[in-house]
């Protein structure tokens, strides 16, 4: 039996995992510290002078909104980045990164938001690339390779094939791979970056008992998020980061809103006042509903659900799991769609995109930059896009700019977009509002149906109560109304009742008051009825920290 | 057991069902018309007499004897052929979806033949050598495949190269020029690299350094070139001294016949009897596939074109391994081009590649950025380029002007997907951006 060594002892008592026989990786520790770390873009400062300290063996939680400056500060310390001034110390010693390659030869990974894998690749050939083994004349020789992948997932219990295709995984096992592609270059320090965007509830579970295993074993973990229930569950430090500043750090057991509170600036109620629903007829249905690809797989497969009118259905659900083909196939933006959705007892496919709006039917697309708005419009043109022709806001084939502005100025007014003039252009906006913007024009028809797809993706906490806000006040005017999101906070604070999606089929829907554990299990592909079996038989308390 | 076998099949009948919503017309339309086409041209109006294609050549160590066949028999034949694949590919689709894949390369083996047979018969001598046609494909076929071969190192690494063309005529150029001064054609090729590479350097310095739009650059490279070349031919290459040009005299690179596999039928005169560049580019087609899918450096290259966030991440300099594979690809074309002037024809003219480089561009998508699929494809186009130059000297029942449009209109099918959807490197033609 073999023992980790380890060269200093974290202020919390790790005791070293015992590892069997070659599995043992020799990990040493090392602290990290950020001295002054300022980067700016321009006249933007993304970070201002940031002072972080990493002890060995920690697991360090960096807290903070969208667009914090979070992802860059960590760009910096990962060499992708050139800080424009501070420094970098590693166990005291100043030193400096020109690239990816000497933060990782410094003992410093990675696991990025949006995954740095070839998906054409094979998962040794990903974890090989930059330091592979070759033979003869560089024809590579992967078997080393294919043999380290194939340890560390036996200690860790990854179960990787080193020979599968990165893009024929599921994310969550391709996060693996990139957790293996570090371990494989002696990470002493590994950043994961807003690393449970993509997961279930359950994986998320797997991930955090995974970054206490390497934690156990000596690697420190810069927990980048801003999901306060995870950050309190997994860290043993918290820094908070608001606009591009340290604002703070906290323990674990700060309460939520105290850390709240930190991350935005100012006291947030994080829970919406909410009347009950009050359901009246189902006008909105969808019936047999399937949608193909190209090259005929099933992206939504025979989704059957009705909506009535004052209630909110939130479809939840692994993002790629169905979700944008649903709302596509709703607005009659997909090609290959069978099955029925009659609104108000109308047939919306096979329609138009304008038949289906002229029907009353909101859409919030769930990239509003690129399907949203059109950023180098102004904010007086964006609120009028689907308006233009109208009669009030037109002379003729000419725009009424009068009657635009007005609208305008009545819009921003009314939805507090923060800009200094209806004219800027939508793209000098912040994302909260810019989706202030795109959910006022989309509010501004009689509506007969309001779909919001991750309506508060990328937008920063003060405008997300706002947007949650309207968009309950849409449901009371006896709207119904479908909300999509991928945050299951967001999911559970807004819906009446919660369709999950999974591989394009519809696991069930459960009420909105439904617990975590449920849906985790039906966003992992259990039936609603087999989801609540096995919570029934299985102690759930297991993925809560010790 | 018997649950699970009705699951399965149900399964399968989804799976069909899937395919048959998004099932795609195209094939079977294609096929129809010409299938149509071939039995009014081929059978209807086939020509009488006999059809003649000979094996061998009088030279040749083994004697094959000639092929003949009655034209308009053998034109109704091949039509009815085409008609029944045709119908078979409407049933398939019908069926499952989708044409199976020995029905399209049937139908397109069958109407080839039937075309060659109608066309071979309405000439006047109504005989073809096919040791010709193919020997003489390879005056294509060679400059294509160097010009593929670029495109596939500068593609695989994220650059789309659109200046393969302007690579193909400065090495052309100067191959000639430095071929005559120095009088040794191994100079001559030496000078056509670098000039290939220099045309590359351009490109890479462009689009990979100042992130200037790599099609407008490509594309801006060739008419530079075509207008250098044009000038520089004017001004110096007609030059005489005595009476004689001496500056678009370059010297012939002798052709070097394999011993014993130059005596194959058909396949020995085609590729074994050829001078230094064809063996270069048979080795070079080998050992750039080997070297993309066997080696690191053939990983990294992929990894630099499919995801340039990943490579960098790994430590990998992403515009540093653009840049020297668009030189590398600049010298490859520029070598192809020196077959022009040291090969096929022993001296410089205005623009003598004539839109070559764009076919090459052309083979390495239906090659699917693969090199060994691009070298097959050259072959295909410079067959049937050939096959044109030969008739257009025949009479034939078809204008020589129409017959020219073949290589392009067969160029044009295949590009547009009738051979399956071909996927570039993600990141072809998108600039990497740190940060």
């Amino acid at each position: 039996m073999e023992w980790r060594e380890r060269r200093r002892c974290g202020a919390s008592c790790l005791c070293p995992l015992p590892v069997s026989g070659i599995n043992f990786r020799l990990v040493e520790t090392l602290k990290l510290e950020l001295k002054g770390i300022t980067k700016s873009f321009g006249s933007l400062v993304a970070n201002d002078h940031i002072d972080l300290v990493v002890e060995p063996g920690e697991i360090h939680s960096l807290l903070g909104e969208n667009g914090a400056g979070k992802s860059t500060l960590m760009n910096v310390l990962y060499g992708l980045y050139e800080p424009t001034s501070g420094e970098i110390l590693v166990d005291g010693k100043p030193v400096r990164f020109a690239g990816p390659g000497d933060a990782m030869a410094a003992g410093i990974g990675m696991v990025h938001q949006h995954f740095m894998l070839v998906p054409v690749f094979t998962v040794a050939e990903n974890v090989a690339l930059g330091r592979e083994s070759t033979g003869f004349a560089g024809i590579l020789d992967l078997e080393q390779t294919r043999t380290k992948i194939r340890e560390i997932s036996a200690e860790y219990g990854f179960n990787v094939d080193p020979d599968a295709v990165v893009e024929d995984l599921p994310v969550g096992v391709q996060q693996r791979v990139e957790i293996i592609k570090a371990l494989v270059r002696d990470a002493h320090v590994l950043i994961l970056d807003e690393p449970t965007a993509v997961l279930t509830p359950q994986e998320t579970d797997e991930l955090m008992n995974i970054m206490r295993q390497l934690k156990a074993g000596g690697t420190s973990i810069v927990f980048i998020s801003h999901k306060l229930r995870e950050v309190k569950a997994i860290s043993d430090r918290i820094t908070v980061i608001r606009r591009g500043k340290v604002v703070g750090s906290a323990e674990p057991s700060a309460s939520t809103t105290d850390l709240a509170s930190m991350m935005v600036g100012r006291s947030v109620s994080l829970s919406l006042d909410k009347a009950p629903a009050q359901p009246g007829a189902e006008i909105f249905r969808v019936r047999n509903l399937t949608v193909m690809s190209d090259v005929g797989t099933r992206l939504l497969d025979d989704v059957s659900f009705s909506v009535a009118t004052g209630e909110i259905l939130a479809v939840a659900g692994v993002q790629g799991n169905g979700q944008t083909e649903l709302t596509e196939a709703v607005l009659g933006l997909h090609k290959h769609v069978r099955g029925s959705v009659t609104l108000d007892g109308h047939e919306l496919v096979g329609r138009s995109v304008r038949q289906v709006l002229d029907a009353g039917v909101g859409f919030v697309p769930e990239d509003r930059t690129a399907d949203g708005l059109v950023g180098s419009f102004s904010i007086a043109e964006n609120l009028v896009l689907d308006l233009y022709g109208k009669k009030e806001f037109s002379r003729g084939s000419m725009m009424n700019r009068s009657a635009i502005a007005e609208h305008a100025a009545r819009k921003v007014e009314e939805f507090d977009v923060r800009t200094p003039s209806a004219r800027a252009a939508a793209d000098t906006l912040s994302g909260g509002n810019q989706q202030k913007v795109v959910l006022a024009r989309e509010l501004s028809r009689p509506l007969k149906l309001f779909i919001a797809s991750q309506p508060t993706r990328g937008v920063d906490v003060g405008s997300i109560e706002f947007l949650h806000k309207r968009i309950v006040a849409e449901r009371d005017k006896g709207t119904p109304v479908i909300i999509v999101s991928t945050e299951l906070d967001e999911v559970l604070e807004l819906a009446d009742r919660i369709a999950v999606l999974y591989a394009g089929r519809l696991m069930g829907i459960v009420p909105g008051k439904s617990s975590r554990d449920l849906l985790g299990l039906m966003m992992a592909g259990l039936t609603a009825e087999e989801a609540t079996v096995q919570l029934s038989t299985i102690p759930t308390s297991e993925g809560e920290p010790s | 057991m018997s649950t699970v076998i009705s699951t399965k099949s149900s399964a399968d009948n989804t799976a069909l069902r899937d395919q048959l919503a998004v099932r795609s017309w195209k094939v079977p339309i294609v096929f129809a018309a010409l299938a149509v086409f071939a039995v009014v041209v081929f059978a209807v109006f086939g020509p009488e007499g006999h059809a003649t294609f000979r094996l061998s050549q009088e030279q040749d160590a083994w004697q094959l004897p000639d092929l003949v066949l009655p034209a308009k028999a053998s034109g109704i034949v091949a039509a009815l052929a085409c008609v029944v694949l045709a119908l078979m590919s409407y049933l398939q689709t019908k069926a499952v979806g989708r044409t199976a894949r020995w029905v399209s390369s049937s139908f397109t083996v069958v109407f080839v033949a039937g075309f060659l047979i109608w066309i071979i018969g309405g000439t006047k001598t109504q005989n073809i050598t096919l040791v010709g046609l193919f020997t003489g494909a390879m005056l294509i076929v060679t400059p294509l495949v160097f010009g593929s071969l670029s495109g596939v190192l500068c593609e695989r690494s994220g650059v789309v190269n659109i200046a393969i063309e302007g690579q193909l005529l400065a090495g052309a150029f100067t191959a000639a020029l430095v071929g005559s001064i120095t009088g040794n054609a191994f100079a001559g090729l030496f000078a056509a690299a670098v000039a290939g590479l220099l045309v590359g350097f351009l490109l890479a310095a462009f689009s990979i350094k100042y992130l200037v739009n790599q099609i407008i650059v490509g594309v801006v490279l060739n008419v530079l070139v075509a207008g250098l070349t044009g000038f520089l031919f004017e001004k110096i290459m007609k030059i005489k001294v005595a009476g004689a040009t001496i500056y678009n005299q370059p010297p012939h690179l002798p052709d070097l016949p394999i011993p014993v596999l130059s005596e194959i039928p058909i396949i020995g005169p085609t590729f074994f009897r050829q001078s230094v560049l064809g063996y270069l580019m048979l080795v070079l087609v080998a050992g750039i596939w080997f070297a993309l899918f066997r080696t690191r450096w053939g990983l990294r290259i992929r990894a630099v074109g499919e995801h340039p966030q990943a490579a960098d991440t790994m430590g990998i300099n992403v515009n540093r391994t653009r840049f020297l594979n668009v030189l590398a690809g600049g010298a490859v074309a520029g070598v192809g081009g020196a077959y022009f002037t040291l090969v096929a024809v022993s001296s410089f003219s205005k623009d003598m590649t004539g839109g070559l480089g764009f076919i090459a561009l052309a083979a390495l998508i239906f090659g699917r950025w693969n090199p060994i699929g691009a070298f097959l494809a050259a072959l295909l186009f410079g067959v049937a380029g050939n096959l044109k130059s030969i008739l257009q000297l025949a009479v034939t029942p078809v204008d020589g002007q129409f017959l020219a449009m073949l290589p392009y209109a067969l160029t044009i099918l295949a590009v547009a997907g009738l051979v399956g959807k071909s996927r570039a490197p993600a990141a072809s033609g998108i600039p990497y951006v740190k940060g």
